[in-house]
């Protein structure tokens, strides 16, 4: 008796042990279908995400009068980013305030677009500031500014960010 | 045994695979997009960046001449990072399709490398390990480096699957150490030994892979599972004495240690140790009475008492398993209910709960949720959460479908308002146009004649061309007192003033021709930059107009279409939600169900017990009892055998010296006789 049992249990905790067989078995081809069937739906809708996109863009930047800052990294930022202010010429048009997720997208080399708008064609004025703790942790702060020439297409700036010590704080790139 | 491997196998492979993130550093340095798309992807926010990088590539391949675009240099690196992001995306099907155009694309080895092995990836995800096979082996030339031990790590699973562990030995032998990979090739090294039927070779290697350094957490839970699945291997090889010793050594705070202790407890009493058994299964049972290996304990603990003959206390401890089965069907029987009663999507969907990294556990604290400790396991295992995450990528989608549908309302309004504000400007606007446009053509016409003139003059020079307006006045005058003098003789005074005039009149116009003609070409140079100017503000105006009357035109049918198109995605997704979400609830209550029944057999179990113990309990006190009495009996048996003995002792003395008295009487009577 004392064996059978102690056999019985074995099977059981070994059962447990190698993992869950349930009701998802009996569903297989269900969650397959399903799945194909999500996947379609994704499909779709990004087709109309990026087709609402260009519209959007078409309706409401316009691209002789389109304006866009991108913010980037040079490296790896060498210093933490807190806060960045944009402004053209003399007004502020954004401020934002970074995520710690928004900061380590930034150092593995993704490009954030901080601000699309209007401007009318001819010469203006970009000034960025940021605020942020250096690497040993004092206040790094800085500003700059760029001129910048609108002409009829859409006018793309990258202002790239640097640590002390990496070069230049504040880099601008017309694309 | 073999499909005990596999699934070990296909756990582990899956951790240390998820282990991976985006590497889709692509360079940056020339594409913004790009770029934007991979911060999203950065962010785990996979839907933006599939979005954003599919409208750059669309536009890419919608341009004449597409090698003058910015992407151009990094098309292969884009194409590849969009069947990333889709994979990541559970796209499998579109990743899948664009991974195979990578690889069958003009693409360096290393980038074609690394898109076999996410391809790869993806068939062992989706369960085709032979087709995961066929990708992984046509790998051939520059491996990218930082993804080598990966790429060998895969190629190590996708044969053992495929029931090729030999192979599988050999990489896995060479990944040992590996930073990332060395723990996960160190125990499935071992389990492909087993698979070999190497027994000894394989629990060696588990035991090595069990003591392996390392402090993160990811060390000590395979630490852990590799001594749990030597302890286990050795109790089912009928060696408890050494599986003790394993299982001991998983940690009692990790996520092995309930069923570590369990099996530690069964190898005490296959070594007739019931009492050292109660050590760990004592804890055990006071831990979370949902875990499996704890309900299955309030059974153990009883057995091993009544295996110690302590009986009472083993009916006891029955008892209490009893009440424990029985709370815990009601509160399956209410979890059930609550599913049915969409309460657990509905728990599911809210955005708070999945802030924190145990939410699943926290889904129970809600009012009416299932006890999710239940559903643990279920949730843990891959189909439940790939239709966790459609379900919720569809209430994201749902979402998103919702704010762009009052966006497109607001842009038809919009473009209605533009157009009532521009429609009845331009006319007006359009007639003023085409005076100054016809002026303007006008005076562009006649200084393309004058640089004809000029650019003649260059072959064939005429100088009275150049003449100023002086000149042709006095050249006038003269030409009238020419034709007045015209009758006098050349000899006439009055007739050689007026040749001279002439005289010097051409003189002049003769003379400084080469200047005036170079002036001319000066001025021309200065008429062309304000005709410039000019053309810039007309074409500015013809941009403005232009873009006065885009602003409003063309968007109806786009807006309409596009506004159908968002309401049969959400038609669509609403239905798929219903079906997603029913499949979920199913799911759960099957799983529920499943942990009712075994429950249910245990309590049938500890029933039986339970009598049996009270059985031989009573039966014990039964004996005792009979055992006592007898003593008892005996006792007093005894006792009055003694009171009887001592009291014909007692008598026989008295006789005894009663007839010693008689005789010394009877010897006095003779004396005196």
């Amino acid at each position: 008796m004392n064996r059978i049992l102690l056999v019985f249990v074995l099977i059981v905790s070994m059962s447990l042990f190698v993992g869950r067989v349930s009701a998802q078995e009996v569903s297989k081809a269900q969650i397959k279908g399903l799945d194909e069937q999500v996947q379609e739906i994704k499909k779709d809708v990004l087709g109309i995400s990026s087709e609402l996109a260009l519209l959007e863009e078409k309706l409401l930047y316009p691209s002789n009068t389109q304006i866009s800052v991108f913010v980037s990294f040079a490296d790896k930022g060498g210093f933490r980013l807190d806060a960045m202010d944009i402004k053209l010429d003399g007004q502020e048009v954004t401020h934002h305030v970074y995520t710690a997720n928004e900061l380590e997208a930034l150092r593995n080399g993704g490009v954030q677009r901080i601000y699309t708008g209007n401007i009318r064609t001819g010469d203006h004025k970009i000034e960025v500031s940021f605020l942020g703790k250096s690497l040993i942790g004092g206040v790094y702060q800085k500003t700059a500014s760029y001129k910048i020439s609108k002409g009829v297409k859409p006018k793309l700036v990258e202002v790239k960010v640097a640590g002390q010590g990496f070069g230049d704080a504040i880099e601008f790139k017309e694309r | 045994m073999q499909r005990l491997a596999f699934l070990l196998i296909s756990a582990a492979s899956l951790a240390a695979l998820s282990f991976h993130t985006i590497d889709a550093e692509a360079s940056t340095e020339t594409d913004l997009y790009f770029g934007e798309a991979i911060f999203y992807a950065n962010q785990g926010e996979y839907f933006d960046a599939i979005s954003r990088l599919d409208t750059e590539l669309g536009q890419y391949y919608g341009l004449d001449d597409p090698g003058l675009d910015s992407l151009h240099l990094l098309i292969g690196n884009a194409q590849f990072s969009v069947g990333d992001f889709e994979l990541y995306y559970r796209m499998h099907q579109r990743a899948g399709r664009a991974i195979k155009s990578v690889i069958e694309g003009n693409v360096k080895p290393a980038v074609r490398n690394k898109a076999i092995y996410r391809l790869a990836k993806i068939l062992l995800q989706k369960n085709q390990p032979v087709n995961a096979l066929h990708a992984i082996e046509k790998i051939e030339g520059e491996l990218p480096d930082e993804i080598l031990d990966d790429i060998a790590y895969i190629k190590a699973v996708i044969f053992m699957v495929n029931g090729r562990p030999t192979d599988a030995i050999e990489i896995l032998s060479g990944l040992q150490s590996s930073d990332t990979h060395g723990g996960y090739a160190a125990y499935n090294l071992g389990i492909a030994l087993l698979q070999l039927n190497k027994d000894a070779e394989g629990i060696a290697q588990l035991a090595k892979a069990g003591t392996s350094s390392g402090s993160d957490e990811g060390a000590k839970s395979i630490r852990d599972k590799s001594n749990l699945a030597l302890g286990y291997k050795l109790l089912e090889s009928g060696d408890p004495e050494l599986a003790k010793k394993y299982l001991y050594r998983v940690r009692l705070d990790g996520a092995f240690s309930n069923r570590a202790l369990l099996g530690a407890g069964w190898a005490e009493i296959a070594l007739d140790r019931y009492d050292r058994a109660l050590v760990p299964w004592t804890m055990l049972s006071k831990r979370n009475v949902t875990d499996r290996a704890v309900q299955e304990v309030k059974l153990g603990v009883p057995f091993a008492y009544g295996k110690l003959r302590l009986h009472g206390k083993s009916a006891i401890l029955y008892g209490k398993a009893l009440e424990s089965y029985d709370t815990e069907l009601t509160k399956l029987d209410g979890s059930i209910k609550s599913i049915h009663d969409g309460k657990f999507l509905q728990a599911l969907a809210r955005e708070e709960l999945k802030l924190d990294s145990n939410w699943v556990i926290k889904l129970r604290d809600l009012p009416e949720a299932p006890e999710t400790h239940y559903l643990m396991h279920l949730m843990a295992s891959h189909d439940f959460q790939e239709s966790l995450q459609n379900y919720f990528d569809l209430e994201e989608m749902r979402k998103r479908l919702l704010a762009w549908e009052r966006n497109i309302n607001a842009y038809q309004e919009l473009v209605n308002i533009r157009r009532e504000y521009y429609k009845p400007l331009l006319p007006v606007v359009e007639k003023q146009f085409q005076l100054l446009d016809s002026r303007m053509r006008l005076r562009i016409e006649q200084r393309d004649n004058l640089e004809n003139k000029l650019q003649s003059m260059l072959i064939a020079p005429r100088p009275q061309f150049l003449a100023t307006v002086s000149e042709r006045i006095y050249g006038d005058h003269v030409t009238k007192l020419e034709k007045r003098v015209k009758h006098l003789s050349k000899d006439n005074e009055q007739r050689q003033r007026v040749d001279r005039l002439r005289g010097v009149l051409n003189w002049k116009i003769f003379t400084q021709y080469h200047d005036r003609l170079t002036q001319a070409f000066k001025r021309l140079r200065e008429l062309d930059g304000v005709v410039a100017d000019l053309k810039e503000i007309y074409r500015s105006f013809v941009r403005t107009r232009q873009a006065a009357t885009q602003s409003y035109e063309g968007y109806d049918a786009t807006l309409n279409t596009l506004n159908i198109k968002v309401l049969e995605a959400q038609e669509r997704i609403k239905n798929a939600m219903l079906a997603q979400g029913h499949m979920l609830e199913s799911m759960a209550v099957n799983e529920l169900d499943i942990r009712r029944k075994r429950i249910e057999g245990d309590q049938v179990k500890a029933r039986f017990a339970l009598a049996e113990s009270y059985d031989r309990a009573q039966k014990k006190q039964i004996d005792d009892e009979f055992k006592a009495a007898v003593e008892e009996s005996v006792e007093r048996a005894r006792k009055a055998a003694e009171q009887a003995a001592k009291e014909l002792e007692e008598t026989a003395l008295k006789e005894a010296a009663k007839e010693k008295s008689g005789k010394q009487e009877a010897t006095r009577e003779e004396v005196k006789k």
